[in-house]
């Protein structure tokens, strides 16, 4: 039986078309394929499910995970823009509903502490994508030399990303105290600054830096295995090429290893940017939007709308807008994304 | 440098390009784990240890912070602990030799048990409907399959505290606020988006003509599904499981807000731990490095699936 089934098997793969990256299994697969094929005899059962046409099994296997997502995500953000146009507040749900139309949006749009949270946030995204791009990406370029332990290296490397931003955000908290944390007295061993001269998190001035410091810290990794992939993806004849012409390591960085590592780059910076833009967890924990409001980012404002003050008509509009802009600027982003791949 | 004189391949780094990149490296790795090398000395301090000035790095290592993490002390006079009997453990112990006595249980058990059940329940639900619609979009013609999966990963763009607002009044109609039940079906929507997008890359790896050929011999669809495509794919199941697993747990916006008792997760509560005139950050910090430590484990056996999982499939290697 099992050889009937190998050999038939085999007449199958040897009719069909390939494509290279399944040819290193198929040697060995199509043993284990054997085996399991015999294993399982058919029953009688199987016959009535076999009334089962490809398209309805299609929708049965999709079904589940779509409408959990319109009921989870989808029916509440639709329950939000009628919201939205509304002057509800959480607080007091009996309160008479009344429809306000566009008010709720030309308020926030008209809000100039909103637009100090826009500009927060921007402020925020634009310095950690660019450090993290930087280190993030000199720190892939080093790996790819291969030196010895390279590998073991880069999984130390990983490890901040995979942490609660929440749970070890908190703890930075500590790190920076101005007289005990660590933070300070590492800094006042590099520089010689007393360590009690400056507060990372109490000061108008160096608090923005510290939720940024914390958010490279933490994602620095992820740009770099991104970055590390696309100098992986680089073939080496191309190198060879360039050699033969002898161009010169720095022509080659520009002419070669950039151009060709960018669409992995520009990825990781779009998974950042949208990250970063919806930013709540480590700088609530942090700072919470504090001193004052220069840390408050577009969630926290968002947050004390919605839960602190009950807006939760306003801060639906608010919502809704931020979403807009985040899908928008992706999808530009995407685009211009796609149009280098191809190059 | 001379290109003139390479014994080695003309793409091989040269030694001294190899030692230097070395040293940068591992000098980054080094300062990188210096914060996580902090939280767990810091769970090992005495409280007066952990604010001293200038920072303690060698110090008389003691369980207080670990003790004072499960328990609950009240402070008591001097004539009242002497009266008591021998302590029964260590945390006892140590607990009296602060005129304190241990008055219970801390929260922060059940706080990671929640956790726990949160975490597994979700990634549980989104894996296994994740590997049902990933089959489905992987191998029959979808009508508007671009568009359906486009939708799938929109619904990760949003960010939570949007998402929250709606979410925490429906829960509050529907008798699911603060239930462990209303966060695992949240998670779950979070997290299938990861999971469909995942999976589908790693289904559409494994051969159609597996399947065809199982079909051939009498097969239906559905027990090829299960008895040829599932056992191929376990690799892929599991890194993805790992994955919902690493964003259940550390999830914090969600927990915050739609959770504040008896469903409340490890995150929300971890920053909330205070001892006497303040943060006890011993506790807090071996409460960290206790909630950390299995993410640690993770990684490490994730290390060659994290490129995938980091990027919803659109790198593979």
């Amino acid at each position: 039986m099992t050889a009937r089934i190998r050999k038939r098997t085999g007449q199958f793969f040897r009719m069909r078309r390939f494509k290279t990256q399944v040819k290193s299994v198929t040697h060995t697969s199509s043993t284990i394929l054997g085996e399991a094929v015999a294993r399982a005899t058919p029953v009688p059962i199987a016959s009535r499910i076999r009334g089962l046409s490809d398209r309805s099994m299609a929708w049965l296997f999709i079904t589940p995970a779509i409408a959990l997502l319109l009921a989870v995500n989808i029916f509440p953000l639709i329950w939000a823009i009628y919201l939205s146009f509304t002057n509800f507040r959480a607080n007091r749900p009996n309160a008479a509903l009344e429809n306000v139309g566009l008010s709720n949006y030309s308020r926030v749009l008209n809000d100039p502490n909103i637009w100090q949270a826009m500009q927060t946030t921007a402020h925020f995204v634009f310095w950690t994508i660019l450090l993290q791009t930087l280190i993030g990406f000199s720190l892939a370029y080093l790996i790819d030399r291969k030196f010895r332990g390279h590998a073991f290296w880069t999984t130390i490397i990983l490890v901040p990303m995979m942490l609660s931003p929440a749970v070890v955000g908190n703890f930075w908290r500590f790190l920076y105290q101005p007289q005990i944390g660590l933070f300070n007295h590492i800094v006042s061993f590099l520089t010689g600054i007393p360590p009690s001269s400056f507060e990372m998190l109490g000061s108008v001035r160096l608090s923005p830096w510290a939720i940024i410091i914390v958010d490279t810290w933490m994602w620095t990794p992820y740009v770099m295995l991104i970055c590390l992939a696309g100098l992986r993806s680089i073939p080496d004849y191309i190198y060879e090429a360039a050699e033969v012409d002898r161009a010169s390591l720095w022509r080659q960085f520009w002419s070669i290893t950039l151009p060709m590592a960018l669409p992995f780059i520009m990825l990781a910076v779009l998974f950042r940017g949208i990250e970063n833009f919806k930013m709540f967890d480590m700088v609530t924990l942090l700072t919470g939007g504090g001193p004052g409001s220069t840390t408050e980012v577009a969630s926290i404002t968002l947050k004390r709308e919605a839960f602190e003050s009950w807006r939760t008509g306003r801060a639906s509009a608010f919502a809704i807008i931020l979403f807009v802009a985040v899908f928008g600027l992706a999808n530009i982003y995407v685009k211009a994304l796609n149009k280098v791949k191809q190059r | 440098m001379s290109s003139i004189n390479t014994a080695h391949s003309v793409v091989e780094p040269s030694r001294t390009s190899k030692r230097i990149a070395a040293t940068i490296v591992i000098a980054y790795a080094v300062i990188t784990m210096i914060p996580l090398a902090w939280i767990v000395l810091t769970s090992f301090k005495s409280p007066p240890d952990s604010i001293s000035y200038p920072p303690k790095i060698v110090f008389q290592p003691t369980l207080e912070g670990y003790c004072n993490l499960f328990t609950t002390r009240t402070r008591q006079t001097s004539d009242y602990i002497a009266s008591l009997g021998a302590p029964t453990s260590t945390c006892d112990e140590i607990t009296r030799s602060r005129n304190m006595v241990i008055a219970g249980p801390s929260n922060y058990w059940p706080r990671f048990q929640n956790s726990l059940v949160i975490a597994f329940g979700s990634t549980f639900l989104a894996v296994s409907l994740g590997t049902l619609a990933a089959y489905g979009f992987s191998r029959f013609k979808v009508p508007l399959a671009e568009d359906l999966l486009f939708f799938i990963l929109s619904t990760r763009m949003m960010p939570p505290i949007a998402v929250a607002i709606p979410i925490y009044l429906m829960y509050r109609q529907l008798g699911l606020s603060d239930t462990a039940l209303g966060m695992i079906l949240l998670y779950t929507a979070v997290n299938v988006s990861l999971a469909v997008w995942l999976l589908k890359g790693f289904i559409d790896e494994i051969p159609r003509e597996y399947e065809e050929a199982a079909m051939i011999d009498g097969y239906t669809r559905m027990q090829a599904f299960f008895k040829v495509v599932l056992p191929q794919a376990t690799t892929g199941i599991a890194a993805t499981a790992i994955f919902c697993l690493i964003f259940a747990w550390n999830e914090y916006a969600f927990a915050v807000l739609l959770t504040s008792g008896a469903a409340q997760t490890a995150p929300p509560f971890i920053p909330t731990i205070i001892g006497e005139g303040g943060q006890d950050w011993p506790a807090v910090a071996a409460g960290t490095t206790i909630f950390v430590v299995p993410i640690l484990v993770f990684t490490i056996l994730l290390r060659k699936q994290l490129l995938r999982g980091i990027t919803f499939g659109a790198v593979r290697k």
